[in-house]
C-alpha cells in the first residue's frame, strides 16, 4: 500500500490549486455522464474516468464532471450533457472513451458542439 | 452486466439515492464461493416495497418504468450456482448479498473494483466508503474515513486524490488476484 503520506502530499498541493480556483471565480460548465443501470451496463464507468482525467490533464479550472441517473433515453447511453453558462444544453449519445476526449477538447476547449455525435443527429 | 464490479457500482448506487451516509462493499472469497455484500445506512425500504424489489417491473424512478439492477444482480448470481438475499427496514438502511460459485463457468469476472470504488467516491465525496476485498492469498481495502481525515477538509473528488485512490486499491487488487 502507498503510504498516507503520500496522500498528504497530494493535499498540499490540491489545496494550492483549490484556493487558485477560489480567486478566479467564473461560471463552470458542467459535464453530466448518466450512471443509472442503462448507462453503467452501455459502458458510461470508462467513459466518466476518461471525462475526469481529460478535465485534470488539460486543467480545466472551471469545468466539473458529475454523475446523474438515467436521462431517459436507455437505448442511446452512454449519454453525456454539457452544460455551458449562457449556452443551450448539448446532449451526446452512444459515447465512449474516446468520443468523450474528443468533445471535450472540441466543445469544452474549443467551443466547437461535435454535432455529429449529438442526440439530434443520431435520432 | 459485464462484470461483477459494474454490477457493485449499479447496486451501491441505489445506497446512494437512498441518502446512506456510509455504504459497506464487502468481498469475501474462500477459494470456492465469491460474496459479494452492499450494505447502507439509507433509508430502507418498507416490507411491501423490499417484496417487490427483485421483479425488473419496480423502480422508484419516473423517467422509466423498469428498474433491472436488482433483478440482474440476483440472476447473474443464480446463474453461477449462487444465492441472492436482501434485507431491509425503513429508517434503518439495506443489506443485500450475492454469493457466487468460483469455480461456475457463468460466474461473471471480477472486474475492476478499483476503479468502481473511485466511480462511486467521484460521484459521492460526502458518503463515506468502506470497502474490503478478501482472497485466499490477502487482502485489498478502503476506509474513505481515514482517507479523509489524511485529507482534512480536501475533498475526495479533487482529481489528484481519486487518481491516488483508484492506483493504490489497484495495486493491492493485483496482489490478491491470482
Amino acid at each position: 500500500m502507498k503510504s498516507i503520506e503520500e496522500l498528504k502530499k497530494i493535499r498540499e498541493q490540491t489545496l494550492k490549486n483549490i484556493n487558485l480556483r477560489k480567486e478566479d471565480g467564473g461560471d463552470t460548465t458542467r459535464i453530466v455522464v448518466g450512471m443509472a443501470t442503462c448507462g453503467i451496463a452501455a459502458g458510461a464507468r470508462p467513459v466518466l474516468a476518461a471525462c475526469v482525467d481529460e478535465v485534470s490533464k488539460r486543467s480545466l479550472a472551471h469545468v466539473s464532471v458529475t454523475q446523474t441517473g438515467c436521462i431517459g433515453v436507455c437505448r442511446l447511453e452512454p449519454i453525456v450533457e454539457i452544460f455551458v453558462p449562457g449556452e443551450e444544453k448539448v446532449t451526446y449519445v452512444k459515447m465512449d472513451e474516446e468520443k468523450a476526449r474528443r468533445v471535450i477538447h472540441e466543445h469544452i476547449v474549443n467551443h466547437k458542439v461535435v454535432t455529429e455525435l449529438t442526440i439530434g443527429a443520431n435520432e | 452486466m459485464k462484470d461483477l464490479s459494474l454490477s457493485v457500482l449499479d447496486i451501491a448506487m441505489n445506497s446512494v439515492k437512498a441518502k446512506a451516509s456510509l455504504i459497506e462493499i464487502t468481498l469475501a472469497n474462500d477459494g470456492k464461493t465469491l460474496s459479494v455484500r452492499i450494505a447502507d445506512n439509507g433509508c430502507g425500504m418498507d416490507a411491501d416495497f423490499l417484496a417487490r424489489v427483485t421483479d425488473p417491473f419496480t423502480t422508484t424512478r419516473d423517467t422509466r418504468r423498469v428498474g433491472m439492477g436488482i433483478p440482474l444482480f440476483k440472476l447473474a448470481a443464480e446463474q453461477a450456482g449462487g444465492t441472492f438475499a436482501i434485507t431491509s427496514e425503513p429508517g434503518r438502511g439495506t443489506d443485500l448479498m450475492a454469493a457466487f460459485a468460483v469455480d461456475h463457468m457463468d460466474r461473471p469476472p471480477l472486474g475492476d473494483m478499483a476503479a468502481t470504488v473511485a466511480t462511486l467516491i467521484q460521484g459521492s465525496p460526502d458518503i463515506d466508503f468502506v470497502y474490503r476485498h478478501t482472497a485466499p492469498c490477502g487482502e485489498a481495502s478502503l476506509d474513505t474515513r481515514e482517507l479523509r481525515q489524511a485529507l482534512d477538509g480536501v475533498p475526495l473528488n479533487e482529481p489528484e486524490v481519486l487518481q491516488w485512490i483508484q492506483e493504490n486499491l489497484d495495486e493491492e487488487e493485483r496482489m490478491i488476484a491470482l
